[in-house]
């Protein structure tokens, strides 16, 4: 597992190079990186689905709508976190994105493929539906505004220190991902992605493995929820609209779907070409279609699998080589 | 809460079925016959206005309008389907993915041709007047959309039933592995179910453009309704859509009528039960 | 845009990776105004008419405002509060502006005005009538000063107007957000203060363009109908009220019948009767000369759009002016503005204690008539009643208003409601 041990390496590298560099940036970078980080970790919740499981969900929106649902209404209506009960709402939002996300598996979980992707965007809708029109908890079009972040010892005010925070939650996060997926019910899910029907008869529950992956990914959701609350500090039914679970299935495969880190990289992508490209220049969303449509084409394992192709491309150079080499011998 | 009030709120829910059913009933045969969800069938439909809205600029025409804008976005659909998605060959995610990418560029070039104002397709005078039918209200171009839609519903209707070319679509729907077996030539159904797809939204964003508006972002708006519209009726089907538009067109409007807090509510969670249950839809085969 | 963008373009490439901060150079002060506006969707005319009247004066002084050159950089919040508040923090954190103006909807200005106040930065805001932002919650934005007008001013002395015209029962349709709340609620109070009763209330969601789940629903017991619309909501909702066959009157807010949608409508709005602080058919020789020099450089009469924001850069530029051309701080700055009487093309506007304006209202009836020397008959908001330097709390008592909540779906209570 040499290359394994490597790339573990390099993700902590350059993470730890995220968060030396960024907060020594501008404010504005700063603010994108953190709603960057705070959106992997929903992106990376679809991957836990697309990736390793084999199911491409297009309503992922709903989990990081019930996560900043929730803190913005806690925090507005009761005053709930904002000071260390903040990690009260953290965990509220983890069981409510898990919560939600058990509800509407009882009903997806049956469908796959392309009808999973349906019933997902349905079950998305109904989400929205209710945040833009039930006026009295959501506010509907107006939105929520969070007027302060909270304050515990630390000052998340601050935007260094809120990137901290967040930076954290998503390096925890994206620990206990990588643990699941290495985990033994990783490897079943990954078998049920690449042949449901063997292991059926190998004699595994395959619904309550995809059903427990679905929680668990409705469950980081929500945390990915609660922190975009506080980046944003507004929260409305633009975010769980279904261009915003378009773009976190697009930002997984873009990365490359089943790799996790992908998704992070596709969200960094993403946020810079729409947030920081579309202050520079009015043609921004070109270069993002393109960026897509190459992808999408040229490199259906995400540009995670650059190294890899690039690797298989040596392999069978150098093997042809080596035929050569071989060739004059055995004459 | 009169006769009256019934009697208007299902006409009116009829009417926006009616436009639903364009958009919905190409997206249901793109996906019967290909199995692509195509995500950028709003776009088509945002697309169409447009074109809708250059020709009439030029030439004063919207009886024009309607065909040229239809024809140039089945155009544009039979260009993508050649050129980017038929190529993917049988990859369902792919090309879903491939649409969204689509979709993006298209927003971005409509907002460069044609700027990010709000536009409306203005109607000849003739049908934008009312008539009266016992005490009731009916607006004409409300009354053209449903003559449209039935028009257009029972052309596609009796092309599929009763041409070769519909058996063979037919056929593909069913199996198209089979299909290939016996002979059709699956790839030319491929292209022309598409362009005709494209056709349909195009001809749906010019129709319903005069009471919907033209305006950036309006396809995605439109998108989960005819998806509402396709899963309900089952994919596929266009019988199936028909119907699907129908009840689409009814919950909306009762539910914003009646139920306004939760008006969307009761349009989606329909849909992602019957889903459930059935994830083929009403009306949709395995 | 093409000359700002090279001179963007430029640190931006250098990956921003370090902040620049800016270092003014010997010669004229450069003020950096940061302006939201919509330029894209469903409320993009708008938008182009807010910026067009900002534009408009600054081009009349050269780009140049009480002897600072101004850097005015536009960006596009889309009509979404969340968008709203990305790109003010980016004006704030990579452009440094000195201050924000814009910003469309009531709920996009209750999205700003705390972003102000956690970045410590000036918020002039001509357009967002939020009502609390000068109201209940005054205190918590200091940096917010407002020029345009807070949503239920006019509606305050329209209620009464509307009893005095007789009207007994009224149906309102309004906007389903905070805007449409304050401006229904306003005028609920105010008519139902006078002895008017309003026996129903309908919000479509804000961007509704189908009325017909709605219209069908209006009581037939009513005397009139008072609407709140705005962006294309306004040109929708006549045309399908008289397609359906309404024969009451109708009255409605401001933005209802405003210029920026008033020309693309019909014979079926003539008669109808809204209120305002601006009216393009305002006869003074000030307005007449601001329509003709609006309509030659753009095409089109004005908006009060366009108006509040000309005037609102005529504000900077007298305090810019007094501190000679030099940025004053934001404190400063909001004490001289509010302390300033301006001779506006609306009319003569100050302020209260609460930094919002007090103006004119006026009452205004479409008429198709001819006016300014234009040789064709038109729509125009013709005023039919004019309500004297009216103040945000109007007829009612400060202290008393301030212990009520702001208006909302639910306040006033819908008493007569069945």
């Amino acid at each position: 597992m040499h290359s394994e041990s490597l790339k573990i390496l390099l993700v902590v590298g350059a993470l730890a190079a995220i968060a030396v560099v960024v907060p020594n940036t501008n404010s504005f970078l700063i603010l994108l990186a953190t709603r960057a980080l705070a959106f992997a970790i929903l992106v990376m919740s679809v991957d836990i689905l697309l990736g390793y499981t084999g199911l491409p969900s297009l309503g992922q929106a709903a989990y990081l709508g019930v996560g900043a649902y929730m803190t913005a209404i806690l925090a507005t209506k009761y005053q709930f976190g904002l000071g260390y009960d903040f990690w009260l709402v953290v965990v509220f939002g983890i069981l409510g994105g898990a919560a939600l996300a058990a509800v509407f598996g009882l009903l997806a979980i049956r469908a796959s493929g392309v009808y999973f992707l349906m019933i997902t965007l349905a079950l998305g809708q109904c989400v929205w539906g209710l945040a833009y029109r039930w006026n009295s908890l959501t506010g509907g079009d107006n939105g929520i505004n969070l007027r302060e972040r909270p304050k515990f010892g630390l000052d998340l005010s601050n935007e260094v220190t809120f990137f901290y925070v967040v930076f954290a939650c998503f390096a925890v996060s994206l620990l206990l991902m990588y643990t699941l997926v290495r985990s033994p019910f990783g490897r079943s899910l990954a078998g049920i992605r690449e042949r449901e029907l063997r292991m059926k008869i190998l004699g595994y529950n395959t619904w309550l493995h995809k059903y427990i992956a679905f929680i668990i990914a409705g469950a980081f959701g929500g945390l990915s929820g609660v922190l975009w609350a506080h980046t944003a500090g507004i929260v409305s039914p633009e975010n769980v609209v279904l261009t915003t679970s378009v773009d976190a299935l697009l930002m997984a495969v873009l990365g490359g779907a089943g790799t996790l880190i992908g998704g992070v990289i596709g969200s960094f992508i993403v946020f810079g070409l729409r947030e920081y490209l579309s202050t520079i220049v009015p043609w921004w969303q070109y270069v993002l279609g393109i960026v897509y449509i190459l992808t999408i084409l040229y490199l259906p394992t995400g540009l995670m699998g650059i190294p890899e192709r690039i690797r298989q491309r040596r392999a069978s150079a150098q093997r042809r080589n080596d035929a050569k080499k071989l060739a004059p011998a055995a004459s | 809460m009169n006769w009256n009030f019934w009697i208007i709120q299902t006409f009116n829910g009829v009417s926006y079925g009616a436009l639903l059913f364009l958009v919905g009933s190409g997206l249901s045969l793109i996906f019967g016959v290909m199995r692509i969800v195509n995500l950028s069938h709003g776009s088509y439909f945002l697309l169409g206005g447009y074109v809708a809205l250059t020709v009439i600029w030029t030439t004063g025409s919207w009886l024009l309008a309607i065909p040229v804008a239809a024809l140039t976005i089945a155009l544009l659909g039979l260009a993508m389907e050649r050129v980017f998605l038929r190529p993917l060959g049988f990859d369902p995610l792919r090309q879903v993915l491939l649409t969204v990418g689509f979709a993006f560029l298209f927003q971005q070039a409509a907002l460069d041709i044609w700027t990010g104002n709000n536009f409306d397709i203005n109607p000849p005078d003739a049908l934008t007047k009312s008539i009266v039918v016992g005490g009731v209200y009916l607006p004409l171009y409300r009354v053209f959309m449903i003559g449209t839609a039935l028009a257009i519903g029972v052309v596609l209707w009796l092309a599929m039933e009763k041409t070769r070319m519909g058996a063979a679509v037919r056929a593909t729907v069913d199996d198209a592995q089979m299909a290939r077996g016996v002979g059709v030539d699956t790839s030319r159904i491929s292209m022309f179910i598409f362009a005709l797809g494209a056709f349909l939204a195009a001809l749906g964003g010019v129709i319903g453009g005069a009471f919907l508006g033209i305006y950036p972002g309006l396809d995605f708006e439109i998108l989960p309704l005819a998806f509402a519209v396709v899963i309900i009726g089952g994919m596929g089907s266009l019988g199936g859509a028909a119907i699907g538009a129908l009840l689409v067109g009814l919950a909306d409007n009762f539910g914003k009528a009646l139920f306004p807090e939760i008006s969307y509510f009761t349009l989606y969670a329909p849909m992602a039960l019957i889903l459930a249950v059935k994830p083929t839809g009403l009306f949709g085969r395995e | 845009m093409k000359d700002t963008l090279l001179r963007r373009l430029g640190p931006a490439l250098l990956g921003g990776c370090f902040a620049f901060s800016f270092t003014v150079g010997a010669k004229s002060e450069e003020l950096r105004i940061g302006y939201l506006a919509p330029t894209t969707g469903i409320f993009a005319q708008v938008g182009k008419d807010m910026v067009d009247g900002f534009r408009m004066y600054l081009e009349e002084r050269k780009n140049k405002l009480g002897g600072a050159d101004i850097k005015f950089i536009v960006e596009d919040e889309q009509g979404k509060p969340d968008t709203a508040v990305t790109k003010a923090k980016k004006l704030i954190l990579q452009d440094k502006v000195h201050m924000i103006v814009g910003g469309l909807l009531a709920s996009t200005g209750y999205a700003l005005a705390p972003v102000s106040t956690s970045e410590k930065v000036l918020y002039v805001n001509p357009i967002a009538a939020a009502d609390d932002l000068t109201q209940r919650d005054f205190a918590k934005y200091p940096f917010h000063v407002r020029t345009g007008w807070t949503s239920s001013q006019p509606s305050h002395p329209f209620g009464q107007w509307a009893c005095e015209q007789g009207y007994k029962r009224i149906v309102a349709v309004g906007a389903d957000y905070a805007f449409g709340y304050e401006v229904v609620g306003g005028f609920q109070r105010a008519f139902e203060a006078c002895g008017g009763q309003i026996v129903q209330k309908i919000w479509p969601p804000l961007g509704t363009k189908d009325f017909g789940p709605y219209i069908p629903t209006i009581r037939a017991d009513a005397d009139a109908i008072f609407s709140l619309m705005v962006g294309p909501m306004s040109l929708q909702f006549p045309k399908q009220l008289s397609g359906a066959g309404n024969k009451k009157p109708v009255i409605g807010g401001g933005t209802s019948y405003d210029e920026f949608v008033l020309p693309a409508m019909g014979d079926e709005v003539l008669g109808h009767v809204s209120a305002l602080q601006y009216s393009a058919a305002l006869d003074t020789p000030k307005n007449a000369a601001f329509v003709k020099a609006y309509r030659t450089k753009y095409g089109k009469v004005p908006s009060y759009y366009s108006e509040s924001n000309y005037t609102t850069a005529q504000m900077i530029e007298a305090v810019m002016a007094q501190n000679k051309g030099k940025f004053p701080g934001a404190e400063t700055f909001i004490k001289q503005l509010v302390a300033l009487k301006v001779d506006a093309v609306r009319g003569p506007v100050s302020f209260d204690d609460m930094r919002n304006p007090v103006h004119n209202i006026y009452v205004k009836k479409v008429e198709k008539k001819q006016m300014f020397g234009y040789n064709k008959p038109e729509l125009w908001n013709t005023v039919i009643k004019t309500y004297p330097n009216v103040g945000q709390f109007g007829q009612f008592k400060k202290d008393e208003f301030l212990k009520t909540p702001v208006y909302n779906r639910d306040f006033p209570p819908c008493k007569f409601c069945k």
